[in-house]
């Protein structure tokens, strides 16, 4: 299990007051009474004048930010049209190991989450709201507890409960969140749950919706959507969080408009430290993208698009002039490998092969060798019942492509830059437990 | 006028163990990886070959292989 405190890191807080990060107190925790202070009461569906949530959300264009990016209004429209009972899940699983994003907002300012949270319900007509906050996040877990007994004194008819799933990488995969809070064991079944259908929470409509995507819509109802579409682009609105760590000064997370320039965005973490060769963006399940090519391009979909990569849970590592990219990516997709739910042959199975294969490209990078790989690779991707294997094969491919010339020195047997110094990204041990 | 239904093969992963039992039965369509469990062509099957592969079908030991019919809004995937 990963320690919590040591991966919790300090939120840059150069952001507008209604900003998310704007809300993260420095020594420590937002109150009730500070976040009311702090912004005005939302609308509910009951205000008067008469507001349509679902509509307010999906004019804001806002996007999920636990990886997928599916448009949250469409999901809200989609849990709502189906017959109840219904529930809202706030995942905040966030096993994506480099990010800190979601457990900084509940252990810091849980409020603004249980804002979005409740005003999900109210926009699907949920009763029950479940925030599921991995196990090993302490804070995290302890600063929702804090809250959510807050607002016990008021008269509510959404019923708010804490649950903490275990601490495995796939246990955040909707189906798989699903299938824990009902009871199982927290892997994914194949089946998505997050719109819901038969496949939520007791077989009922189920909206299951990443932390800070809440955090958002709470601002969206409040400010309205056409103050979230004046920052960012025009495909893209809002800001979005970013775990900023690696070789830069400051790592932390910040709030950053869509499509400011990668190169700025490494300036919030205080800068690198020195040389940087590349980029791990997205997060374990990301890419590489190369530096400086990417230096200049825009933190967007879009932008990350033409390297191959995308924001997935709003990841981005400094990896220094030599470190070596192979290894640390055969680290990687051992910790893929063992993070498996062991349900898919090709992930099973297929996991395992490419982190050996990878780890000796370390020392045998011959075309033979490379070829294999890329046709292992090939043959994973889309094969398994969840998102995990394709994660690994992503990851994989943007290695062979952006350390390219690190396969060739290996492949002549030049001794490896990186090798003997210690590894740059940091992988958690996996977790042992599934219920 | 009315065209034939049309058919596509479909592994359910998690319930697939690898018998591999279609992929001796159907090679023109079902190959295997390197670990022994089956890769399935995305296209529609074609018409001389869909007596095959619900032979497959019937004999998959795990009952992990299904024909699935097209709908034409789906045909482009």
């Amino acid at each position: 299990m990963r320690a919590d405190g040591a991966t919790m890191a300090p939120a840059d807080r150069s952001t507008g007051p209604a900003g998310l990060l704007a809300e993260v107190s420095p020594s420590g925790w937002t109150t009730l009474d500070e976040h009311r202070r702090r912004h005005p009461a939302p609308p509910t569906p009951t205000s008067t004048p008469r507001v349509d949530l679902v509509d307010l959300v999906r004019r804001s264009g806002l996007g999920g930010r636990g990886g997928a990016g599916f448009p949250t209004g469409e999901k809200l429209r989609a849990v709502a049209s189906r017959p109840g009972p219904r529930t809202v899940v706030v995942n905040a699983s966030e096993g994506e190991p480099a990010s800190a994003k979601d457990r900084l907002l509940l252990a810091r300012a849980p409020h603004l989450v249980l804002d979005g949270a409740l005003l999900a319900a109210a926009a699907v007509g949920a009763e029950t709201v479940v925030v599921a906050v991995d196990r090993a996040h302490a804070r995290a877990l302890e600063g929702v507890r804090r809250a959510v007994v807050e607002r016990r004194a008021e008269a509510a008819r959404i019923d708010v409960r804490v649950a903490a799933p275990p601490s495995r990488y796939v246990a955040g995969e909707s189906s798989a969140l699903v299938r824990w809070i009902d009871g199982g064991p927290a892997k994914p079944t194949g089946a998505p749950a997050h719109t819901g259908g038969a496949g939520g929470v007791g077989g009922r409509p189920t909206l299951v919706q990443n932390v800070e995507t809440l955090a958002h819509l709470a601002q969206i109802v409040r400010y309205g959507p056409a103050w979230f579409t004046a920052t960012g682009t025009a495909a893209e609105p809002g800001t979005t969080l970013v775990t900023v760590s690696g070789a830069v000064a400051r790592p932390c997370v910040t709030e950053v408009p869509w499509g400011m320039p990668i190169e700025e965005l490494l300036g919030r973490a205080g800068g690198p430290t020195g040389q940087t060769q590349a980029l791990l963006v997205g997060g374990f399940s990301g890419a590489w993208v190369p530096v400086p090519s990417a230096l200049g391009a825009p933190y967007s979909r879009a932008g990350l698009a033409s390297f191959g990569a995308a924001p997935g849970a709003g990841v981005v590592v400094a990896l220094p002039e030599g470190a070596c990219g192979l290894a640390e990516t055969a680290r990687v997709l051992q910790w893929f490998a063992e993070e498996s739910a062991g349900q898919c042959g090709p992930c099973v199975r297929g996991l395992p092969a490419v982190a050996g294969a990878m780890a000796s490209l370390e020392w045998d990078g011959s075309p033979d060798a490379v070829a294999r790989l890329r046709r292992w690779a090939d043959d994973i991707e889309g094969r398994g019942g969840c998102g995990h294997p394709d994660g690994a094969v992503t990851l994989l491919r943007s290695a062979l492509d952006v350390f390219a010339v690190d396969l060739r020195r290996h492949g002549q047997g030049t001794p490896c830059a990186g090798a003997g110094r210690p590894p740059v990204l940091d992988v958690p041990a996996a977790g042992t437990e599934w219920r | 006028m009315r065209t034939a239904r049309r058919y596509r093969l479909r592994v359910d992963p998690i319930g697939c163990d690898g018998h591999a039992v279609c992929a001796e039965l159907l090679p023109e369509w079902i190959r295997l990886d390197d670990w022994g469990y089956p890769i399935v062509r995305a296209e529609i099957v074609p018409p001389e070959l869909l007596d095959h592969a619900r032979w497959a079908v019937a004999n998959c030991p795990a009952l992990a292989l299904r024909l699935e019919p097209v709908t034409p809004e789906a045909q482009v995937r």
